[in-house]
């Protein structure tokens, strides 16, 4: 091929990569294409219809677009490609646990007996199911040393929901009239959402300089008016809240109950279980420390775990075995604070959260904590000299820098993020947690080898010299992604939230 | 170890640099008392050890039942295209999409999905997707209650009685009334209602078609209810919607439903996909994330989260909901979905539902003992009153490898003969058949001495 023929194609390449550029599938339908195949109707239109009341039938067809398979394909394909995903690169998110989602929990999930079964189908066609929904929450149990668990929150916002229910359904049952629930200033966004969320209202605490609940902290403040305390171990700055059990006898002491957010149990298991240390009430995310995929948001999976005396409270239905083995849904639960799903949970992520369980087994779960650990350790280690590290000491899974330095020679912690993306890296969580100015948390999980931990390292270490030589290589970054810096507010002011012709 | 790259020798030179002798060391943050001091009782097995277990597991559940149950989850085909590309490793394993520059694929597939759904409901705005129709309907009735500043939610008892017992949990918390209002016919009454809505009502919510089925008249409830200043709430089946009038017509003012029809398996009750769609003034008090089009600094299409300051992450005790997680793999099954459809597919699974739900209520009605259950019209579900309990039936015909429906004396008192059955466009007529000659025999069976 001669010179001129390669120019030409990369200019055809660019041509037909502009075209795309946000072309909706609208765009790109045209009326009397079909993307499916179903049997005829055996009537007419107008017989079937005849059925539905005039005033209440729809005159047009709903304007979706017509395309064929093949054009369907081509569209989503040419999306899925702008995506970053952990199976192409790095995902350090702090508290988020990106891991690596093993394809045999895809198998196990995809089972034709467990995507085909009806959830109204009488308990005794779901045995199979219903099985391992009872092992699991065994698992879940020993990992957690909380007894009784419920594996029906579909997510860790719901699970910290029904958590903070039953908090509040047992203290109404005592009569004691509780509205406050303690939240440490490193808190997900979340624990103060759920809280309002229930009719509680969060009583914010700080954290020391350690990075850590003091237990004075949480004695200044603990009356009888406080139904607990909402807790992430270790917390968002990676740290391990060692006055855990102290924190805890206070608590207990005027009546309250302790909440484990579990959004960081990937650095526990089988190292430290909540149950024994205090923790009356946690949610675990089977999307974080089980490895279910993200799913680009969701669906995840938020079981919640609670000492024996709570049981009564967990959302109806509950799973039991009677004498003879059999394993069935038990709706007559008159202390339940009651259904929050339509049937049991995201059946399919226990699934998978069974399948990554099992694989590991109890020496790997405590094998992979302790790998989380090191990692982020390590990786700290390896950068902290270029960046500014709030709190000294080992981290737990995850860390926290801050920008601080960088931001002072006009670069933000924003453009850093960004100018990762550029290296095919994935950006930490920033901004996060509040306490710390220009913040990043993270969390490089213990499915990342060295060789990773490596690069990563030195990408930071290049950003940190670009900072100080040429800033504007980093302001203007991203320079390698399918799109460059979004227009935000532009986008809420426009509001454009639906394609109109 | 399985996942996980770092080799004892790794380990090594890792602890070394960061200048810890062992393991141990580095989890000295944890109190010696506080630790675990011993293995975790959880045997391990390998993957093809694992996937026996799997098998003999899923050998457990009787499987491939012939399905005329509903009651909001259904089974309608799903095109193999679906599977494929929701199972992509971009859309699978990618996060939450808040860094914009490299969540493109996403974030544009749920900007369509919430086209799809404005055009479905005939609604302005919808957001990226909620947990199930029951969490969609919960957080409706909480942002009607915000918006209107009162405290007492409406709720016909022709919804879903699921719907409505995760509406009460949702708000036992907020010092919110919420007034069940019988059904007439097992349809909702507007005279009924009328009695329970007065300016301290936030919302009325109804479901189009019902639980039993049953159309409903939406349009003499929403008057009721905007008269009031309230806001009009209707829970829809998106497959039925396909030939229904829109409630935005019918005077809706939030559209909550359930997707799973849209390209998702049961999978005994979950993933499922929530749905959310509301008229342009209540965006802001909207619950979820929504994603908006915009354009880059290069002037380039692009999409973004936004109006996050409504979400937890940033308004935190302020936000309107404190959803975090959604069900975004879900909507992108349904987006998928609902581009293969298109605009004549998705209408001939509708109208092939209600012919087979015509051809499956008359050939039931004409065994001796089973009828209507109520005068109503339907478009796939209907109720049917049987000559024996419903659960026995459901309990025998399973057996027989036919689903027959649900029984509805599991929610309402004295319905134990109301059996609740529905048909996708899945079921054949040697279905029908089987289902048929079941309840006859079992119907016989009974008439026996």
């Amino acid at each position: 091929m001669t010179s001129s023929g390669i120019a030409n194609r990369q200019e055809t390449e660019q041509e037909s990569s502009t075209m795309d550029e946000g072309t909706l599938i609208y765009e790109k339908s045209v009326v009397g294409r079909r993307g499916y195949t179903l049997p005829e109707t055996g009537g007419t239109e107008t017989e079937i219809l005849s059925g539905i009341p005039e005033n209440l039938r729809r005159d047009a067809a709903a304007n979706l677009p017509e395309v064929t398979e093949g054009e369907a394909m081509r569209h989503f394909i040419g999306l899925s490609v702008k995506n970053h995903h952990i199976d192409k690169g790095f995902y350090p998110l702090g508290s988020c646990t990106m891991k690596y989602n093993p394809r045999l929990n895809e198998a196990a999930a995809s089972h034709p007996s467990f995507t085909g079964h009806h959830p109204l189908a009488p308990d005794t066609t779901a045995q199979g199911a219903l099985r391992l929904m009872y092992t699991l929450s065994g698992y879940l149990s020993e990992i957690s040393g909380l007894p009784s668990v419920s594996l029906q929150p579909v997510a860790g916002a719901q699970g910290e929901l029904a958590g903070l229910m039953i908090m509040r359904t047992y203290h109404k049952a005592k009569g004691a009239a509780c509205t406050r629930i303690i939240i440490p200033d490193s808190a997900h966004g979340t624990n103060p959402a759920s809280v309002r969320s229930v009719g509680f209202t969060p009583l914010q605490i700080k954290s020391n300089e350690q990075g850590v609940v003091a237990p004075e902290a949480v004695e200044a403040v603990m009356d009888d008016q406080v139904a607990g305390m909402m807790l992430t171990n270790p917390n968002t700055l990676g740290i391990f809240e060692t006055h855990v059990a102290e924190i805890a006898r206070i608590v207990h002491s005027r009546g309250g109950l302790m909440y484990l957010d579990g959004a960081n149990l990937n650095a526990n298991m089988g190292i430290f279980r909540p149950g024994d240390v205090g923790f009356d009430i946690m949610h675990f995310n089977l999307h974080k420390t089980f490895s279910t995929p993200h799913g680009g948001g969701g669906p995840g999976g938020g079981a919640l775990g609670v000492r024996a005396e709570l049981d009564r409270f967990l959302p109806t239905p509950v799973l039991e075995e009677d004498s003879h083995g059999e394993l069935f849904f038990n709706y007559r639960r008159p202390d339940s604070i009651g259904r929050m799903h339509s049937f049991y949970g995201n059946f399919s992520n226990m699934v998978r959260a069974y399948a990554y369980i099992r694989t590991l087994g109890g020496r790997g779960l405590r094998r992979a904590s302790e790998t989380a650990v090191l990692n982020a350790n390590y990786l700290k280690e390896l950068i902290r000299k270029d960046y500014d590290l709030p709190y000294e000491g080992h981290c737990m899974h995850e860390f926290v820098i801050s920008g601080s330095r960088q931001k002072k020679l006009g670069v933000k912690t924003l453009d850093i993020s960004k100018r990762l993306l550029d290296f095919g890296i994935h950006p930490p969580t920033n901004y996060f947690p509040l306490i710390v100015p220009e913040a990043l948390m993270i969390e490089p999980t213990e499915t990342e080898s060295k060789e990773t931990l490596d690069h990563f390292a030195a990408v930071m270490k290049q950003i940190a010299r670009e900072a100080r030589e040429d800033s504007e290589k980093v302001t203007s970054a991203p320079h390698e992604t399918p799109v460059g810096r979004l227009d935000e507010v532009g986008a809420a002011r426009g509001l454009d939230v639906c394609y109109r012709d | 170890m399985v996942y996980m790259p770092i080799t004892d020798d790794d380990r090594r030179k890792m602890l070394k640099i960061t200048g810890i002798r062992d393991i141990e060391r580095l989890l000295s943050g944890i109190p010696e008392d506080l630790r675990l001091d011993r293995e975790l009782d959880i045997e391990a097995l390998s993957e093809m050890e694992l996937l026996r277990e799997i098998d003999s597991l899923a050998a457990k559940n009787t499987s491939e039942l012939v399905c005329f149950a509903g009651g909001g989850v259904y089974d309608h085909f799903i095109p193999a295209a679906v599977g494929t590309i929701i199972s992509r490793p971009e859309f699978l394993t990618a996060y939450t999409p808040y860094q914009p520059e490299v969540a493109q694929g996403t974030l544009q597939v749920i900007y369509e999905f919430q086209t799809h759904i404005c055009r479905l409901t005939g609604m302005d705005v919808a957001n990226a997707s909620m947990y199930d129709g029951a969490s969609a309907a919960a957080e409706a009735a909480v942002l009607a209650c915000r918006v209107t500043r009162r405290n007492r939610v409406v709720v016909s008892e022709a919804i879903s009685p699921l719907y409505r017992e995760v509406i009460k949990t949702y708000l036992s918390g907020l010092d919110v009334k919420l007034v069940s209002v019988p059904a007439t016919d097992g349809l909702s009454d507007p005279d009924r209602i009328a009695r329970s809505v007065d300016d301290t009502a936030a919302c009325v919510i109804l479901g189009q078609p019902n639980f039993f089925g049953l159309l409903e008249e939406l349009e003499p409830v929403a008057e009721l209810i905007h008269k009031v200043s309230g806001k009009m709430i209707v829970a829809i089946d998106p497959i039925a919607q396909a030939i229904l009038k829109t409630p935005a017509e019918l005077g809706a003012d939030i559209v909550v439903g359930e997707g799973q029809s849209l390209g998702i398996p049961m999978a005994f009750g979950g993933p499922l996909l929530g749905f959310f769609a509301a008229r342009k003034e209540l965006v802001r008090s909207m619950p979820g994330r929504i994603v908006a089009r915009t354009t880059d600094n290069d002037g380039r299409t692009g999409f973004v989260l936004t109006l996050q300051t409504r979400e937890q992450h940033i308004r935190r005790e302020k936000a309107t909901s404190n959803i975090c997680t959604n069900h975004a793999l879900c909507a992108t099954a349904a987006a998928v979905y609902m581009t293969l459809m298109g605009k004549t597919g998705l209408r001939r699974a509708a109208l092939l539902s209600a012919e087979r739900a015509r051809q499956t209520a008359r050939q039931v009605f004409e065994l001796d003992g089973f009828e209507p259950y109520f005068p109503g019209e339907y478009v796939r579900e209907f109720a049917v009153r049987t000559p024996l309990p419903a659960e026995e039936i459901v309990l025998s015909m399973v057996e027989r490898g036919v689903l027959p429906g649900i029984d509805a004396g599991r929610w309402y008192d004295g319905m134990d003969d109301c059996l609740i059955m529905a048909a996708t466009e899945k079921r054949t007529a040697e279905d029908v058949a089987r289902l048929v000659d079941g309840l006859k025999e079992l119907s016989q069976n009974h008439a026996l001495p």
